[in-house]
């Protein structure tokens, strides 16, 4: 089975959404859930150590060799964020049960499972397809669930984000297809891997830079990268607590994984950042982003909105990493892949455990929290010192190398940049922080539920996981250093 | 000015892709009804659609099926891939109409500027 393991991490999420949607069972759907999760672990860390010992895997799906037929084609970075993806969202559908009785409706709560293991087959088919069309697809697949899950929660402006994302997710992802038609036209080809080569003797400029553009804006929508991010709060904001912490961490990363796939795999380096133009706009947007979306999250009054404006700005970190374009820049970006993952899914989890036991929503209900639930609220201060990058934390690592790449660019402004957008961070963090130590509880707060044990130990382990890897980054940076080396930079050193 | 027109001429289908593609994206962003999005929306997307089919098409080429009277196929290609995009554009739009169906029983209205005045950004 293990050479099958490329089509078998994509297969076993699907196999199980399709299962769950057709038995309908209240008790059997999360075993269910449970189970494809764990096997596409299993199959994710087989390709990543087979990645590591044999080098890039080719696969073709259905016996159809490429260029023709579609590949699958799994390196040490796409493999390391497939592992990634499956293990947080592992982790979620552990947390999830008891989150979706209190959130959803009995009766669509087989529904959301279902969708998620789509969304999720559909996120880890954009990892590791090699074919352009085929990265449409599953864009589509798991954009297609993505608006379902978020339109599912008991709060019916879910409908509405649902809707807008929907109308603006769309728009993206034609404009992707539109990039790949114009590359189709221009190589004849959809495999990405035969299209690198075959873009490397082509004379006309201007079409080939035209697809760049409407994959780049395509892509751009679905990462929600700073004056595209217009759906994002709202979809963050009226999911369940559960799609809420599932879509952060995953969702917005693929996305950029797929960026970086064409800018450095597909187009090459040389094509791209010999464009003065491009490199401006990528850097502005990131520390626009850096900047606007966290000045935008110091204002907010609702919870899950402030964190998701940090989301905004936190993807701004890892498009600068993008456009710094040297090593450590571009290990500063994989990293902080991973590490705002882990950082999102942790401080998502937290709201959710204060969604389910006492239905807060704004952050002036977060007073006391201290004193109400000291873990949850150790939880929430920790993964928010996270994302401000305090040192010790997984945030720093990936701050540290992002100002290292800009240092070896010489670009002080950019360093300055990172520094003033930590300390708008810190603004927006040391609000919650004050409100949940040092300010005494709200009165009538107290129609608690008692936030059940899985929840908590999931909330708590990725709370812990922001530390630790913050100090021990053998795992983290280490593996973002081998991916960086061997697939991004490859071909260059 | 001969050769423009020729120019005109022979890449005229790619004129009408524009013009559909520009005129589905105006749709989406002029239009309030949440329906009327939904058209533009279909129609940027069929001109996607087109925009694949069109260079398949090989001058004096027939379908592709194996026949000793004929030399020149066009592409089966495009075809092939555009039947995966028209099967996601009915999904995407299916979705979509059901969103406003389950808008339009939890709001009693579809017109996005009384929405997202009201209910999105009042807070």
């Amino acid at each position: 089975m293990n050479e099958h393991a490329p089509a078998l991490v994509v297969m076993l999420p699907i196999i199980g959404a399709v299962l769950i949607m057709l038995i309908r069972h209240n008790n059997l759907n999360w075993s269910i859930a449970l189970l494809s999760g764990i096997s596409t672990i299993y199959y994710s860390i087989i390709l990543y150590l087979n990645a590591r010992s044999l080098g890039t895997i080719s696969y073709a799906m259905g016996g159809w060799e490429p260029p023709v037929g579609i590949e699958y084609r799994i390196d040490e970075f796409n493999s390391l964020l497939i592992a990634l993806i499956a293990i947080v969202s592992f982790l979620i559908l552990i947390y999830a049960k008891s989150s979706l009785n209190i959130e959803l409706k009995k009766n669509k709560i087989s529904t959301f499972y279902s969708m998620y293991l789509l969304c999720l087959g559909g996120l880890i088919g954009i990892l590791s397809t090699g074919d352009a069309f085929n990265a449409f697809v599953f864009l589509e697949i798991s954009s297609l669930a993505t608006y379902v899950i978020i339109s599912m929660g008991n709060d019916r402006r879910g409908l509405l984000a649902a809707y807008q994302y929907l109308i603006i997710g769309t728009i993206g992802a034609t404009l992707y297809v539109i990039g790949v038609g114009l590359i189709f036209i221009i190589t004849g080809s959809l495999n990405l891997y035969d299209i690198s080569i075959k873009l490397g003797d082509i004379e006309l400029y201007r079409p080939l830079l035209a697809s760049l553009a409407f994959i780049t804006v395509g892509i751009a929508l679905k990462i929600a990268l700073f004056p595209l991010h217009a759906w994002l709060p709202n979809a963050y904001a009226f999911a369940p607590s559960v799609g809420t912490a599932f879509l952060a961490s995953t969702a917005t990363k693929v996305a950029i994984y797929l960026l970086i796939k064409y800018l450095y795999l597909v187009y090459g380096f040389d094509l791209v950042y010999s464009n003065q133009i491009f490199i401006f706009v990528i850097l502005s947007l990131s520390i626009i982003a850096m900047f606007g979306a966290s000045m935008i999250a110091i204002f907010q009054s609702n919870l899950k909105k402030l964190f998701a404006y940090s989301s905004v700005a936190q993807i701004g970190y890892i498009t600068l990493g993008i456009g710094i374009a040297n090593y450590n820049g571009l290990i500063g970006s994989t990293v902080h892949i991973i590490n705002h993952s882990i950082i999102k899914a942790a401080i998502f989890l937290a709201i959710g455990c204060l969604v389910f036991s006492s239905k807060i929503v704004n952050i002036d209900q977060l007073a006391g929290l201290g004193k109400r639930m000291p873990m949850v609220a150790l939880c929430i201060t920790v993964s928010s010192l996270s994302l401000i990058g305090v040192p010790g934390t997984v945030g720093f690592i990936s701050k540290w190398y992002l100002v290292l790449g800009s240092l070896e660019q010489g670009w002080w402004v950019v360093v300055f940049a990172l520094a003033v957008s930590s300390i708008l961070a810190l603004i927006y963090v040391g609000r919650i922080i004050e409100l949940i130590w040092f300010h005494a509880p709200v009165v009538g707060m107290d129609s608690e539920n008692k936030i059940p044990f899985e929840m908590l130990a999931v909330t708590v382990l990725m709370t812990i996981a922001t530390i630790y890897f913050g100090i021990d980054t053998r795992l983290t940076g280490d593996l973002a250093k081998i991916a960086v080396e061997n697939v991004l930079l490859g071909e260059q050193l | 000015m001969s050769s423009a027109i020729y120019n005109f001429i022979s890449s005229y289908n790619y004129y009408i892709i524009i013009f559909l593609m520009v005129s589905g994206l105006f749709i989406v962003v002029s239009r309030g009804n949440m329906v009327k999005k939904l058209v533009g929306l279909a129609l940027f997307q069929t001109s996607v659609y087109i925009l694949y089919i069109s260079p398949g098409k090989i001058l004096n080429g027939t379908a592709p099926i194996l026949d000793d009277g004929y030399s020149v196929y066009s592409s089966p290609f495009p075809h092939v891939l555009i039947l995966t995009a028209i099967v996601v554009g009915i999904a995407t739009l299916a979705l979509g109409l059901s969103l406003v169906i389950r808008v339009n029983e939890e709001f009693g209205t579809i017109e996005e500027d009384e929405l997202f005045d009201n209910e999105l950004n009042n807070e």
